[in-house]
C-alpha cells in the first residue's frame, strides 16, 4: 500500500454493478463446534450493510472473516465476484478492506497527524537522512479529517484529548485516505453517548456518499436503522436472513433483534413461579405483546403457545 | 480543494496561538526550569561554580550520565526499562581490559568485540522481554545481577585482582585514548571529549525520535502496544533496537570512563542504572511509557552534574545529593502526571 495513495476515486452506486463482497451461506467451524452458519449478505460500494446480533451473536467471528483474521470453513467469500479466501489481515487490506475495532487502534499521547500516518508514515530524503514528510503529513491529515467534516483545531494535539466520537472519526478518515474500498466499523457507537452517536453516524454517510462500501457492526437497531441501506440479523451463531430496508420496518427489525419470542418464555417461566415475580411476567407479557405479532411469533421455540402459529424459524433455539 | 485550502488559511490564526500553549506542555520544559535554578543557585552560593574551571568539572560529570540518560529515555518512551544498563558500563571496558592486559589481544579489535558482545546482551534483553511477555523491570534486574556477578568473578579468577591495571602499557592506547578520554584546557578549566559525545549521541536521539519513521514507532510501542501492532508497527523490531541502544550506550560510556582513568573497578557502574532513570523522569519521561524527550534527558542529567559538583564547591555533605535527587524525583513525577492527565492519554 503505498503512503502517497489517494482515496479511492468514489464509485457510483448501481444495482447492477458486481458487489464488493458477498457472502454465500458463510460459516465457521471449530472443530465440532459450529460457530456461525449460514450467513448470506452483500456489501456494495455507496450502500450501507449492518450486522446485528446480540452479544455472542456472531457478530465478532462474521468480521474477522471478511478482515482475514480468520477463515470461512463453509460457504463462498467473493470480492468483485471472485472467491476468495484471506489468507490474514494484510490480505484483507491489501483487497482494500479496512477494520475500525472498537479500541481504534490509536496511541492517546501522540498527536493527531502522527497517529493517521502511523505504520505507513511518508518520508523524504535518502539514506542515514531519509526523515519524515511532516510538512505533508500535518496537511494531508487536516485536509482529510476537514473533507470528513472534522474542524481540528490543531493537528498537533494529542488524539487523547479528541472526543470518542472524533477519535472513531479519525479512525475512519484514516482507512479512506489509505485506500480503503470496503469500511468495516466494528460497534463504533457502542461506547458513545446519544450525541456523539450522532456525529458517528453522520461520518459513516459521509465515507458511503464518498463510495464505500459499509459493514456497520452493531447491536443497537436505532443505529442501524436510519443509516442502514440492508440488514443481516445474527442469532446464536445463525443468519435469521438479510432485510433491504424497504422489506423491514425498525419496529420489525426491533422486535427481532430483542428476540420477542424468548421474552414471551421468560414470562412464561416467571408467571409460573409466581409471587412477586408475576408482576414483572406481567409487565414482560405487556411487553411482548406491544411487538409486531409477525416477528415475534416467527420465531418463538416450539414449547410456547405461539409457536402455534407459523414458526418460520424451526431451530431458533 | 479550494474551499479545503480557505479553510486552512483561516484556521491559521488559531494555529499560532496554541503554539504558545503548547510549548509549555512540552516535555523538557520542567527540567530546563529546574535546570536553571540550579545553575543559578549555585552560581551566587559559591564563588567558582560559575566559571569556565568550574564548568568544566560539572559537564564532565554530567556527560557520562547524560549519555546514558538518553538512551534510558528513548528505552523509557518505548515503555521499558533497563536495569542493566549501569552494570554495562562496567562490563564493556572490563572486557576491554582483561582482552588487552591479560590475553595482549589489539585494542582496537578488543573495542570492537566490546561493543558487540554489549549490542549481543541489549538484543537478548529485548528478546526475552518480548518472547516471555515478562516486564523488561524483571528481565533487565536478571541480567543486571548475572552481569554483575560475573564482572567480580570473572575478573578474579582471570586476573587475580578486582580492578585492571596497567592499561596505559598496552601497545596502541595512545591511538585509541584521545576519542573517548582526551581533553583540552580553555581558560584555565579542563573540557573532555565526552562532552561532545554527549551532545553528539543527544542532537541525534531527539532527531531520530521527531524526525524519523523510527522515532514515530518508539512512541507508539510505548504508548500503545496492541493498537501499534494492529496498525503494522514492527513492535519487536522497534523494541530490541531501543534495548540494543541501551547497551551501545553503555558501552561507549564504559570506554569514556575506561580511557579517561586508565584502569576500571569490577563494581563499576553498579547502582547508576537508577540515576539514569531518575535523569530520564526529571526531563520528562513518563514511567508508563510513550512520553518523554531526549533533550529533556540531557538537561536531567546536566541537574544531576550541577547539584553533584555544586554541593562539593559549597562544601556540604555530599550525602545531600541522594536527597535531592529523591526530592527531583517526586517533583518531575508529579509533574509528569498532571501533563498526562491534560494530554487525556487514559489507558496505556
Amino acid at each position: 500500500m503505498s503512503t502517497e495513495a489517494p482515496a479511492a476515486a468514489p464509485q457510483t452506486p448501481t444495482a447492477s454493478a458486481v458487489p464488493l463482497i458477498e457472502a454465500r451461506d458463510i460459516g465457521k467451524r471449530y472443530g465440532s463446534v459450529r460457530a456461525l452458519g449460514g450467513v448470506s449478505t452483500v456489501v456494495k460500494a455507496g450502500e450501507v450493510t449492518c450486522v446485528l446480533g446480540d452479544n455472542g451473536a456472531g457478530k465478532s467471528t462474521f468480521i474477522k472473516i471478511l478482515a482475514g483474521s480468520h477463515q470461512q470453513s463453509d460457504g463462498e467469500l467473493l470480492i468483485d465476484g471472485t472467491p476468495t479466501h484471506f489468507s490474514s489481515p494484510r490480505a484483507a487490506l491489501d483487497a482494500g478492506i479496512a477494520t475500525v475495532y472498537q479500541d481504534l487502534a490509536v496511541v492517546p499521547l501522540m498527536p493527531v497527524w502522527r497517529n493517521f500516518f502511523l505504520g505507513s508514515e511518508p518520508t523524504t530524503g535518502a539514506g542515514p537522512f531519509r526523515k519524515l514528510d511532516v510538512k505533508q503529513m500535518k496537511a494531508t491529515t487536516f485536509t482529510e479529517l476537514d473533507n470528513m467534516g472534522i474542524r481540528l483545531r490543531d493537528v498537533d494535539q494529542p488524539i487523547g484529548t479528541l472526543s470518542g466520537g472524533e477519535r472513531q472519526c479519525v479512525a475512519i478518515a484514516r482507512a479512506v485516505y489509505f485506500g480503503a474500498r470496503v469500511l468495516i466499523l466494528d460497534e463504533p457507537t457502542a461506547a458513545l453517548g446519544v450525541k456523539q452517536s450522532g456525529v458517528v453516524l453522520r461520518y459513516i454517510a459521509r465515507a458511503r456518499d464518498r463510495g464505500l462500501g459499509v459493514v456497520f457492526i452493531t447491536h443497537n437497531p436505532h443505529h442501524a436503522y436510519p443509516i442502514g441501506d440492508r440488514f443481516m440479523l445474527l442469532q446464536r451463531g445463525e443468519s435469521l436472513g438479510t432485510f433491504p430496508k424497504s422489506e423491514i420496518s425498525l419496529e420489525e427489525l426491533t422486535g427481532m433483534m430483542a428476540g420477542g419470542a424468548e421474552l414471551e418464555t421468560l414470562a412464561h417461566e416467571l408467571a409460573r413461579s409466581g409471587g412477586s415475580a408475576a408482576e414483572v411476567a406481567r409487565e414482560l407479557r405487556a411487553e411482548v405483546d406491544a411487538l409486531p405479532t409477525d416477528t415475534a411469533s416467527a420465531q418463538s421455540p416450539a414449547e410456547s403457545p405461539a409457536a402455534a402459529a407459523a414458526s418460520a424459524e424451526p431451530d431458533a433455539r | 480543494m479550494t474551499t479545503t485550502d480557505l479553510v486552512t488559511v483561516a484556521n491559521r490564526r488559531s494555529l499560532d496561538r496554541s503554539r504558545l500553549k503548547r510549548l509549555f506542555t512540552r516535555p523538557e520544559i520542567g527540567a530546563l526550569v529546574a535546570a536553571i535554578a540550579v545553575l543559578v543557585f549555585f552560581s551566587v552560593y559559591t564563588g567558582q561554580f560559575f566559571s569556565l574551571p568550574g564548568a568544566g568539572v560539572w559537564l564532565e560529570s554530567a556527560s557520562t550520565f547524560g549519555i546514558m540518560a538518553v538512551a534510558v529515555a528513548l528505552l523509557m518512551i518505548g515503555g521499558e526499562f533497563d536495569l542493566s544498563s549501569g552494570v554495562m558500563t562496567g562490563f564493556t571496558a572490563l572486557i576491554v581490559g582483561v582482552l588487552t592486559t591479560h590475553y595482549g589481544l589489539n585494542i582496537w579489535v578488543a573495542v570492537v568485540i566490546a561493543l558487540i558482545v554489549a549490542l549481543g546482551v541489549g538484543a537478548l534483553n529485548g528478546y526475552l522481554v518480548m518472547k516471555t511477555g515478562l516486564p523488561s523491570f524483571i528481565v533487565t534486574l536478571g541480567t543486571f545481577f548475572v552481569l554483575a556477578g560475573i564482572d567480580l568473578a570473572l575478573t578474579k579468577v582471570i586476573t587475580g585482582q578486582v580492578s585492571i591495571q596497567g592499561m596505559t602499557q598496552v601497545p596502541l592506547y595512545d591511538s585509541i585514548q584521545p576519542v573517548f578520554g582526551s581533553s583540552v584546557e580553555i581558560g584555565g578549566g579542563n573540557f573532555y571529549v565526552s562532552v561532545l559525545w554527549w551532545v553528539a549521541v543527544t542532537v541525534v536521539a531527539t532527531w531520530v525520535l521527531l524526525r524519523t519513521r523510527a522515532g514515530n514507532w518508539i512512541f507508539a510501542v510505548g504508548g500503545a502496544q496492541t493498537a501499534a501492532r494492529q496498525i503494522g508497527v514492527p513492535v519487536l523490531k522497534t523494541k530490541i533496537g531501543l534495548f540494543m541502544t541501551t547497551a551501545g550506550a553503555g558501552w561507549l560510556v564504559g570506554m569514556i570512563s575506561l580511557f579517561r582513568t586508565s584502569t576500571v573497578q569490577a563494581n563499576t557502574g553498579v547502582g547508576q542504572e537508577f540515576i539514569y532513570i531518575i535523569c530520564a523522569v526529571v526531563g520528562g519521561c513518563l514511567l508508563t511509557g510513550g512520553f518523554g524527550s531526549a533533550i529533556g534527558a540531557a538537561l536531567g542529567a546536566l541537574i544531576y552534574g550541577m547539584t553533584f559538583q555544586g554541593i562539593t564547591f559549597a562544601q556540604w555533605d555530599t550525602n545531600w545529593l541522594r536527597t535531592f535527587l529523591g526530592a527531583m524525583l517526586l517533583g518531575a513525577v508529579f509533574l509528569n502526571h498532571w501533563v498526562r492527565i491534560r494530554a487525556g492519554g487514559g489507558s496505556r
